[in-house]
């Protein structure tokens, strides 16, 4: 059972997250003051997607798991990514 | 350890566990038993669904109302897809056979998790009475057709919330079989089972899994915006509201186009199991199968726009989908090839399901390339929501899903219930069946040319003699599937007890006496290095 390590992640790092993710949260909603047109759910999307990443990467241990499991999530998103980008090119040459 | 070992004595089939009776099956963690279980409750509503088929087909046997008026054909239609997309094919061959036969192929005592699977079969019976109660209850069935398109999913005055929901409960019961399915071909392989010596069902439902992971939640989403939008107008989809009708069609097609390769993959991985068997051959290029199931798994992410070239569309996006579709067809074509050339110079044992297997490729290639005229852009404007897409859809689906399926319930039929089925009726019943197919659904691509509309009760006088031809077809393949489902039913408890491996195969289901016992091996299989499914001499 030896290679069953848990790497233990200082309560500093979590609290950063915590932070990141507040600011950007804030900032996902000041972005709509700007009129971006078309591109405005992309703007939401850019931010959401950064949100999603640090959690991903640190509260569900992502940077500390095995690499197959990372390219296997990092899979998903690369499709969820593609649908998006195909979405859109209906949604902007309309 | 005495008493273990008199329990895998027992096969699943008399194994009496904790509970009596009925009980004993439906609370029943073991995958062979839970198969059966979805066996049961899939065929019992591909019945329902056959019978509302069978009374549309009754009515456009001449123009004008025949039998039903024009909101009782909306309704029959609409409930005769949502029965045979959600209930039947979707979960289908992943739910019965990959239930059934995935551990055993992968020589593991089960799946990995035994209970999830379970609560998926309890899923999916909440989501079947979901949508009954929505049949017989409130005001009337759904009449959007088994896609809900917007604006009319939130118009209807008909009882649709309780059918979206049950398709949205049916969706929970894909994503945990997919999930299971996945941990257990990751976790639970034998030893010396390499991925480059799974067998390519196991493959097949490997490709399936990831898409109900997947894709699933889509679907699952878009139908709680279509309930939010009914219930509060938020203004998705609705555009007097700013929202967009087009978006519900690109959510709704991002689940249901990659379903398609849900309903289709295991299937041809059934067929990729037989053809090898019949052949008494090594699979021809397993591992251009193996790349061609990924291939169409991730591809056909990517192909949904392909429904809606009509609907309004950017022209960027139509070319996009257009190539991706064609794109998307290469793999579907590696497989036939090498399935034809499997049976090249192969000893052909012609058997029942090796019948169905070879009407399988013929339907199926007819489907698939009728599918590419619907795929190029402009031949799709002509031919868009006419009797020819139906015809395709059915080629493709029913001649893709359906034949594959009573392939491989002939197929596993003898391993499943330890009896042998009567072969003269199997095989009076696969040739009375293909004969009505082809006279239901061929005459449908030429009507679709000419210009008849889908989805209509009513039709012009020059339509008649085809769809006379239809009607005729659609009763002469019910006869074969009464004849079949007769046999098949008559020799499950009444048939001559089968061997242990009846066709000569050499995957793992087949070193397991049939029944297989409960928890399928007694000592974990070990495969050795020059081992593998399709090592034929």
């Amino acid at each position: 059972m030896s290679e069953e390590k848990h790497h233990i992640v200082p309560y500093r790092v979590y609290v950063i997250v915590l932070m990141a993710l507040i600011v950007l949260t804030f900032a996902s909603i000041a972005i709509t003051e700007i009129e971006l047109g078309a591109y405005t759910v992309a703007g939401a999307l850019l931010f959401a997607g950064i949100k999603s990443y640090l959690v991903l990467t640190y509260f569900m241990h992502l940077k500390y798991d095995k690499k197959y499991i990372v390219a296997m999530v990092a899979f998903v998103f690369a499709i969820f990514v593609v649908v998006l980008v195909i979405t859109f090119l209906d949604y902007l040459y309309r | 350890m005495q008493n273990e070992h008199a329990a895998n004595e027992a096969n699943y089939l008399k194994y009496q566990g904790k509970y009596k009776g009925l009980f004993a099956w439906i609370f029943s963690t073991d995958h062979k038993r839970i198969g059966l279980l979805y066996l049961y409750s899939i065929m019992s509503m591909f019945f329902i669904g056959v019978l509302l088929g069978l009374a549309m087909k009754f009515e456009l046997l001449a123009p004008g109302k025949t039998i039903m008026d024009a909101q009782t054909y909306n309704a029959t239609f609409t409930v005769h897809g949502v029965i045979m997309i959600f209930m039947v094919v979707v979960p289908g061959l992943p739910a019965i056979f990959g239930n059934f036969l995935l551990p055993i192929m992968i020589g593991a005592k089960d799946v990995a998790f035994p209970k999830l699977n379970l609560l998926s079969w309890w899923l999916y019976m909440i989501g079947v009475f979901l949508v009954i109660a929505a049949l017989l209850f409130g005001n009337g069935a759904p009449d959007t057709g088994w896609t809900f398109y917007a604006p009319y999913s939130f118009k209807t005055g008909t009882n649709l919330l309780p059918a979206i929901f049950g398709a949205f409960v049916l969706g929970f019961s894909s994503i945990l079989t997919g999930l299971n399915f996945l941990v257990t071909i990751h976790r639970m392989r034998c030893p010396g089972l390499t991925w480059s010596k799974l067998p390519l069902f196991v493959w097949t439902l490997y490709g399936t899994a990831w898409i109900q992971l997947l894709a699933t939640p889509v679907v699952g989403i878009t139908l709680v915006l279509v309930a939010l939008e009914r219930f509060f107008g938020i203004g998705v989809f609705d555009p007097a509201l700013g929202g967009d009708p087009i978006l519900y069609q690109h959510l709704f097609w991002i689940y249901s186009h990659p379903a398609v390769y849900i309903m289709i993959l295991p299937a041809m991985g059934a067929i990729s199991e037989i053809i090898p068997t019949f052949s008494q051959k090594q699979i021809f290029g397993y591992k251009a199968i193996i790349a061609s199931t990924m291939a169409i798994a991730f591809v056909g992410y990517l192909v949904w726009g392909h429904h809606m070239f009509t609907a309004g569309m950017s022209g960027t996006a139509q070319y996009y989908f257009s190539l991706l579709t064609f794109i998307v067809a290469i793999p579907s074509a590696i497989k036939v090839f090498n399935w034809i050339s499997t049976m090249y110079k192969g000893a052909i044992n012609v058997q029942t399901p090796l019948y169905w297997g070879a009407s399988f490729i013929f339907v199926f290639m007819i489907g698939g390339l009728s599918g590419l005229v619907l795929g190029s852009l402009a031949t799709d404007v002509h031919v868009h929501d006419t009797a020819f897409v139906v015809a395709h859809f059915h080629y493709i689906v029913f001649g893709g899903v359906g034949f594959a399926f009573f392939a491989a319930i002939h197929y596993w039929f003898p391993k499943i219930y330890g009896r042998m089925y009567q072969k003269s009726w199997a095989n009076t019943g696969w040739l009375v069946f293909f004969i009505g197919f082809l006279a239901l659904y061929s005459p449908m691509f030429y009507l679709g040319m000419a210009g008849m509309p889908r989805r209509y009760y009513d039709y012009l006088d020059e339509f008649h003699s085809g769809n006379i031809l239809s009607t005729f077809g659609s009763w002469i393949m019910v006869t074969g599937l009464v004849i079949i489902v007769v046999n098949l039913v008559r020799s499950a408890r009444k048939g001559k007890p089968a061997e242990m491996d009846p066709w000569h195969s050499k995957t793992l289901e087949w070193t397991v006496p049939s029944p297989p016992p409960l928890e399928n091996f007694d000592d974990i299989p070990v495969i050795a290095e020059d081992d593998g499914p399709y090592n034929y001499k």
